[in-house]
């Protein structure tokens, strides 16, 4: 008899577990990730010529050895298929099971490798991406993402700026400013929009409140010093609400901001800046999960049972997909459902030690959300011309006068007669903001689509595919066929 | 309350229906179980055509339709504005189709198909390869045949759909979206009203124009009525330069429309849009309500667009979507009277032309409903045709038709 095959698409903290525990189990396991190295967003490295990592590269990175350990094994597993600038682009949904198609290949070169795979199961462990919410000048340049100034630092060693502030909102912004310090940056301050009274309804009244959940302790406890060794203010309930400049970032604006995220009037100040790193959360990517029908939460992340299995048959999720909770978590999610996924035995030791792992984790979304969860007070920072959507720039009084004009508060109306969210990016960017500036009410994908507006999460096409990869497909048996 | 006319469904047709009858005076409430404009109003390609349809009574309202859409936008936005932070725009551009045949197979018939065409009053141009590359400069050269027709548009269909709905309610109407029609309300033979999700609403009349869900609407309302989905998809590139310049089919498309085949048909359809992006359609599907990817048929469609214009290989498509067109057996619309069951009205089953004939079904509803000389003959679209009626005794019965199956597909759909 052959052996159980499993596809694990992501090559995190979650997807890297769930391929060793998979193989573990005794599957033949296919790993994918759509980057050019393994490790996530999390474990982002620089890649030197010749493959090897840098000397100091455990000094960017937390749990490192843990890293190297796994991705030695993926490497070597005589079990694991390693491939990665392998980007899944469409996963249909047969009879029974599922069939991915990827591309593999530099990421929009011509002539990508079509490879088609039907695997017995499907780890999901996509990961998230941060969300940013829009302020005045936020398209200026030198105004990035925290994720993506924090990838800039671990893989290319490159501060964004000389004087960086950052701003938003989650422990994230800890690890941001500590990466930007190495690289040489003047990080002038951290802003954190949750209010004292908030941060201590998630994570405990003590002064170090954050520092409360356990586990993180450790983590979260390393940048606290760090920042204070280099005199970095952290500063509670304040938040960046404008960004000026002649061609790029010159000055922001900062204010206090009330529990609502309100600004508080007469609070501003100006602080001249040429980098401004911003993050308010994470959004999980979402686009596999929902083509696989998979139930959504409420709060749109994916919902699994103990096993880590999804609604959809055949389909396990892992990681920042089905919360938000860090690296610990998504290792012992990981290990849960590659060992599920290949049937591996219900007793089994390690099981067991990853399931109290993820144990000790499960309140840190809960606990994140009450603390840093965007509060709707957010919108009164933005002007009629602040743009939204970036790639179609669609700025909020377009957007508000689209939806007040057709006094329709769906979702995919308001969509299509302002193209906020049309373009590239494919609302992934601005699509909670969206539904968010409008009304519009966002039900979960997948579950019960009776009388469901638009579903934002749900791009059929994972990513922009050229037409001549698609024109050139090759068959696929007709059995196969949904 | 009593309202004159419940309209059933918010689509382009719904929308036209109600804007019609609520400017000759009559209260009219629009119902929607999910938003406006959110079904196969939006999971298309915005299509005001003459070019796809044989001579016959389609295409009498075709060309009426081609008449009326220009004052129809005037109208539309000399009462809604059309400024920056006014109403968005319609983007109607009467930019013309261009067909061309592929294939030495092709050519003959495409050149009988416009010579009928013509006898019918189409402005169908053959014309030759050179006049053709003028046309179209990124065209496959190795074309065997070619017509133009002129008189072919497009409209962003959703923003139409809008309009119309926004201009029925400054008529006094009132559209509830979120409202899901359960059942009827019955004086004996006669409707007098529905009951819905959100409490019963009685009225005189009842009209259904839900698309291709409308054979499960009038189920749930007693009434048997054959509109089937038949099931199509786009592909939306990334914005580039404008380099197609009209409406560009192959000549399969022809053949594709007019064939009852539940294979998968594809033929190509390419286009810009106002916003820089190229769509790229089209397929036909008769597989239900299922709304899974296919990639099979995103790559017959992308191999067809690739043939016809090759610079489109390295274009990247960013998006899809997909849609259920209302089909009825015999192709034709349904907009009239349902003398089956008296105060039902229908105006369904535009299959692929719904945007175009939309508005001109619903004026012509109007018309018949208020009993003015209707602008078109509508003795062709009537309920109590014989195809209709036949087909309607194979319809489910009405208890086999529960309110959970044949939802709508929730792609988000994007028609630009």
């Amino acid at each position: 008899m052959s052996r159980r095959t499993v596809v694990v698409v992501g090559a995190g903290p979650a997807g890297l577990s769930a391929a060793r525990a998979a193989a573990r189990a005794g599957a033949d396991v296919t790993l994918l990730d759509a980057s050019d190295q393994v490790g996530g967003q999390f474990w982002r490295h620089r890649a030197l010529p010749g493959g090897g990592t840098a000397p100091d590269e455990p000094t960017f990175h937390h749990g490192w050895g843990t890293f190297t350990a796994l991705r030695d094994v993926v490497a070597t597993h005589p079990r694991v298929t390693l491939l990665t600038s392998a980007q899944v682009w469409a996963l249909e949904r047969l009879d029974a099971g599922v069939r991915l198609r990827v591309l593999v290949g530099p990421a929009d070169g011509a002539g990508r490798e079509h490879l088609t795979l039907t695997p017995d199961a499907l780890v999901l462990a996509t990961g998230a991406h941060d969300r940013t919410l829009p302020f005045p000048g936020w398209q200026l340049p030198g105004v990035t993402t925290a994720g993506a100034a924090q990838a800039l630092a671990k893989a290319e060693r490159v501060a964004v700026g000389d004087r960086v502030v950052v701003a938003g909102a989650g422990p994230f912004l800890l690890p941001v400013a500590s990466s930007l310090l190495r690289t040489g940056a003047r990080v002038l301050s951290v802003h954190e929009a949750a209010t004292p009274a908030s941060m201590a309804r998630g994570w405990g009244a003590r002064p170090a409140g954050l520092l409360g959940a356990a586990h993180k302790a450790g983590e979260l406890g390393g940048y606290v010093g760090t920042l204070a060794r280099h005199r970095v203010a952290y500063r509670l309930g304040e938040a960046v609400v404008a960004a000026r400049g002649d061609g790029r970032v010159e000055e922001v604006t900062v204010a206090r901001v009330d529990a609502r995220w309100s600004p508080v009037p007469g609070t501003e100040r100006t602080v001249a800046a040429d980098a401004v790193c911003v993050s308010h959360g994470f959004t999980p990517r979402l686009e596999l999960a929902v083509a696989a029908a998979c139930a959504i939460s409420p709060d749109r992340f994916v919902v699994v049972d103990d096993e880590q299995r999804t609604s959809a048959a055949g389909v396990w999720a892992a990681g920042e997909l089905t919360g938000i909770g860090g690296a610990e978590a998504a290792l012992a999610e990981g290990w849960v459902a590659g060992h599920h996924a290949a049937s591996g035995a219900p007793d089994d030791a390690g099981l067991a030690r990853a399931a109290r792992r993820r144990a000790r984790s499960a309140d840190f979304a809960r606990r994140l959300d009450a603390a840093h969860g965007i509060r709707g007070g957010w919108t009164s920072w933005l002007r009629d011309d602040t743009l939204v959507c970036r790639c179609e720039e669609v700025d909020a009084g377009t957007l508000r006068a689209a939806a007040c004009a057709t006094g329709s508060a769906d979702l995919r109306s308001v969509r299509l007669t302002s193209r906020a969210g049309l373009g590239p990016c494919q609302a992934r960017i601005c699509g909670r903001t969206v539904a968010e500036l409008v009304g519009a009410t966002e039900p979960a994908p997948g579950g019960d689509t009776g009388s469901a507006p638009a579903v934002p999460d749900r791009r059929p096409l994972v990513v922009p595919v050229r037409l001549g990869d698609l024109a050139t497909l090759p068959d696929v048996p007709a059995a196969d066929a949904p | 309350m009593t309202v004159d006319v419940v309209v059933v469904g918010a689509g382009i047709v719904g929308a036209a229906c109600a804007r019609a009858l609520a400017r000759r005076g009559l209260a009219v409430t629009v119902l929607d179980r999910r938003g406006a404009a959110s079904g196969t109003t939006a999971h298309g390609e915005g299509n005001l055509l003459v070019s796809d349809k044989e001579p016959g009574p389609e295409l009498v309202l075709a060309q009426h339709a081609a008449r009326r859409w220009p004052s129809l936008v005037a109208e539309l936005e000399d009462e809604l504005g059309s400024d920056r932070h006014g109403f968005p725009p319609l983007e109607y551009d009467p930019k013309g189709g261009l067909v061309a045949a592929t294939t030495a197979a092709g050519a003959q018939p495409l050149r009988d198909f416009a010579a009928r065409q013509r006898g019918a009053g189409v402005d169908a141009r053959e014309i030759d390869v050179a006049h053709a590359l003028e046309l179209e400069p990124a065209l496959n050269p190795a074309l065997t045949a070619a017509v133009w027709y002129p008189e072919d548009a497009q409209v962003q269909p959703v923003a139409a759909a809008e309009a119309l709905l926004a201009s029925a309610r400054r008529a006094g109407a009132t559209v509830r979206p979120g409202v899901e029609v359960v059942g009827a309300l019955r004086d004996g033979e006669r409707l007098v009203g529905v009951r819905t999700s959100d409490g019963d609403i009685p009225a005189a009349a009842v009209v259904l124009a839900a698309g291709p869900w409308s054979g499960v609407v009038a189920a749930r309302l007693g009434v048997g009525l054959p509109v089937r989905p038949r099931r199509g998809m786009v592909l939306v590139t990334t914005r580039m330069p404008h380099v197609v310049r009209h409406k560009v089919y192959d000549g399969d498309y022809v053949g594709a429309t007019q064939s009852g085949d539940a294979a998968l048909q594809t033929s190509s359809v390419v286009e810009s849009t106002a916003a820089g992006t190229v769509l790229i359609g089209s397929s036909r599907e008769q597989v239900g309500f299922d709304d899974r990817l296919r990639v099979a048929v995103l790559r017959e469609m992308a191999a067809r667009a690739v043939r016809l214009f090759p610079f489109l290989a390295d274009a990247s498509v960013m998006r899809t979507y997909l849609g259920f067109r209302p089909y009825v057996p015999d192709h034709l619309p349904i907009v009239g009277p349902d003398p089956r069951t008296p105060g039902l009205w229908v105006a369904t089953g535009h299959e692929g032309a719904g945007i175009g004939l939309g508005p001109v079904s619903g004026e012509l509803l109007a018309d018949l409903f208020t009993g003015a000389e209707p602008a078109t003959d509508p003795a062709p679209f009537r309920v109590d045709r014989p195809a209709v009626l036949d087909a309607a005794l194979d319809e489910p019965h009405p208890s086999e038709s529960t309110p959970s199956e044949n939802t709508p597909s929730e792609n988000t759909g994007e028609a630009s």
